[in-house]
């Protein structure tokens, strides 16, 4: 009875641990989805970016763990700002065809300069010795690691929630989201909400993929290989639902999780034909907000 | 005569005298029919439905896992595996194409993924049917209508597989030009203007989806049966993008489209990949982006803008 009740605990764990990091890697494409409207499939090069930015400032000038995922961070943020300035900011109108070539072409470019600069395997990273023991919270001892990644991802998440629905710029994003035409005429800058919103989306990206990347390694098919998770994570909460990006994210985490411990022949058809039938239900996932 | 007419012509001529200007390269002038005909069903949806997907290498790799397994078990005869490959691809197409078109963009693209993904992992679990990670091997195939057995220098391969493309451009024709055709086009343009004046947009979006799907399929099964072998990645995510890139090169929407994209991306990568892959990437990833920003229509419109500004020259 208490094996399986401690089965069922580390389940949750570690399928929360795996969702925090979706969540992070998720929630800036669910912005980008519902404010502009920017079926953004490259979303997943940021994250590798800043997992990139971090290793290599961990590895080569031997910065510590916290200051090399600031600079991650910092960078990959600059970098969106630029992208969205230049590039992102043409297709905003753009059929929904010329967005996802858009992307698909940023990926193949992406992976090239990632194989040509760090080559083609994986990114070991030196997680610091506090990250590297093992925790007792409680309710059982866990890696330090995990627990550090659900807790930066629930204060990510409480601060995004609190910033969305406390200040200026969290009711600028609303407003755009629900009703661009309108947010302008009231006097909103939409084009800065889109910029920065963008540039936050890449940064939170770039956090989840150097805080993530002792979980899902850094190495040039990143953008592909998790690509099908944050689509599916933003597309059952629900363009713009940043809140329910969450709670889909923490969902999908442990029900992967439990269900590939149960059963690892056929977990990953399962929780595929799973999301199925939930986008099947709900085609325009949870959230109140329809239509990208 | 309508111009179409003429091309129309023009793709069939030059079909058949692929052979006869390279003959040494005839695996490579397989590769590209099969692709054409892979990318043309692909224009159906993308193009003329105005449906974004990535995952349309499920048909094509349920197709070629149905001829392959079809001749490995029941009959060798390539023509009956096409019609196998063809029906079961339309089948998936049914079943799939019931769950996928009740959503559109990026939830779309989302089902369309994980359609693909899910067929993959049948059949690489599937190892006793599939041959698994392995491959399906040790196919070996009939003649072609029973006289024409496959030659080494792949000269049966090449015309088989340019035959079925000629028939199955036929059919795409007929179908673009119907006015089936149209009312799709029309679903592509504004979907709620076609629902409004009575077009019955979901069966028309469905049935569209079924052929395209059993287009696809027949490409697969052709696929199987000239290498008699199935790859894993024949169903694979690269695979639904390569194709969509092919299609996009030459242009979806407009008609020969396939036809110009998958030559040339196979030419290209036959070409660039082998010097050096990393590259490639590269080389791809920018070539989408000057599409975008500068060619939307691919080679098919730069051809046409091409001939116009020559046709208004000469008058």
């Amino acid at each position: 009875m208490w094996e399986l009740a401690d089965l069922l605990i580390s389940l949750v764990f570690y399928g929360t641990a795996y969702g925090m990091i979706l969540y992070l890697l998720a929630v800036g494409l669910s912005v980008t989805l519902g404010l502009m409207r920017v079926v953004n499939l490259a979303h997943g090069v940021f994250a590798m970016a800043g997992g990139y930015v971090t290793v290599t400032a961990m590895s080569r000038f031997g910065w510590p763990f916290l200051a090399a995922v600031l600079a991650g961070v910092v960078v990959v943020g600059l970098l969106g700002v630029a992208l969205e300035r230049t590039l992102y900011r043409r297709l905003y109108s753009a059929p929904i065809l010329e967005q996802v070539l858009f992307s698909i072409g940023l990926i193949f470019i992406a992976i090239a300069a990632a194989r040509y600069f760090f080559g083609p395997l994986a990114q070991p990273i030196d997680l610091p010795a506090w990250l590297s023991t093992r925790l007792d919270i409680g309710i059982g001892v866990f890696p330090a690691y995990r627990v550090f990644l659900i807790g930066v991802g629930g204060m990510v998440a409480l601060a995004i929630g609190m910033a969305i629905d406390g200040t200026r710029f969290g009711a600028s994003i609303r407003a755009a989201v629900d009703n661009r035409r309108m947010a302008e005429s009231v006097g909103i800058n939409v084009s800065r909400v889109f910029t920065l919103s963008f540039a936050l989306g890449t940064a939170l990206a770039a956090l989840g993929g150097s805080l993530g990347a002792d979980l899902l390694p850094i190495y040039p098919g990143y953008p592909n290989d998790y690509l099908v998770y944050l689509l599916i994570v933003v597309a059952v909460a629900g363009l713009g639902n940043i809140r329910g990006a969450l709670y889909v994210a923490l969902a999908f985490g442990i029900t992967d999780t439990t269900i590939r411990y149960f059963l690892p022949d056929v977990g990953r058809v399962l929780i595929l034909l799973l999301v199925m039938a939930v986008l099947f239900r709900h085609p325009h996932g949870f959230a109140p907000k329809t239509q990208a | 005569m309508r111009p179409t007419r003429l091309l129309d012509g023009l793709v069939v001529a030059a079909l058949a005298a692929f052979p006869l200007l390279a003959p040494g390269y005839l695996d490579l002038g397989t590769r590209m029919v099969i692709l054409a005909l892979f990318a043309m069903s692909l224009d159906l949806l993308v193009g003329y439905c105005g449906l974004v997907t990535l995952g349309h290498a499920a048909f094509f790799g349920m197709g070629a896992y149905a001829a392959g397994i079809f001749a490995l078990r029941a009959w060798a005869d390539p023509v009956a595996g096409l019609v196998v490959g063809g029906a079961a691809a339309a089948l998936l197409g049914l079943v799939s194409g019931a769950v996928l078109l009740r959503s559109r963009r990026l939830t779309l693209i989302v089902l369309s993924l994980a359609t693909v993904l899910v067929v993959q992992e049948v059949a690489n679990k599937m190892t006793w049917l599939t041959g698994g990670a392995d491959g399906l091997q040790g196919i070996s195939m009939g003649p072609v209508l029973g006289r024409f057995a496959f030659d080494l220098l792949g000269r049966v391969s090449y015309a088989y597989a340019a035959v079925v493309l000629a028939l199955g451009f036929l059919l795409f024709r007929a179908l673009v030009d119907s006015n089936f055709g149209r009312s799709l086009v029309g679903i592509r343009e504004n979907e709620s203007r076609m629902h409004a004046i009575g077009t019955p947009v979901d069966a028309r979006l469905r049935t569209a989806f079924v052929m395209s799907a059993a287009l696809a399929g027949i490409a697969g099964a052709l696929q199987a049966q000239v290498a008699e072998f199935v790859a894993l990645n024949a169903v694979s995510v690269e695979l639904s993008g390569e194709i969509l890139i092919m299609l996009i090169l030459g242009g979806a929407g407009r008609r020969y489209g396939a036809f110009l994209g998958a030559p040339v991306y196979v030419f290209m990568q036959d070409y660039l990949a082998r010097e050096d892959p990393t590259n490639w990437y590269l080389w791809i990833g920018l070539m989408l982006l000057a599409i975008v920003f500068f060619a939307p229509g691919g080679l098919t419109a730069w051809l046409g803008a091409l001939a116009r500004r020559l046709g208004a020259t000469r008058s």
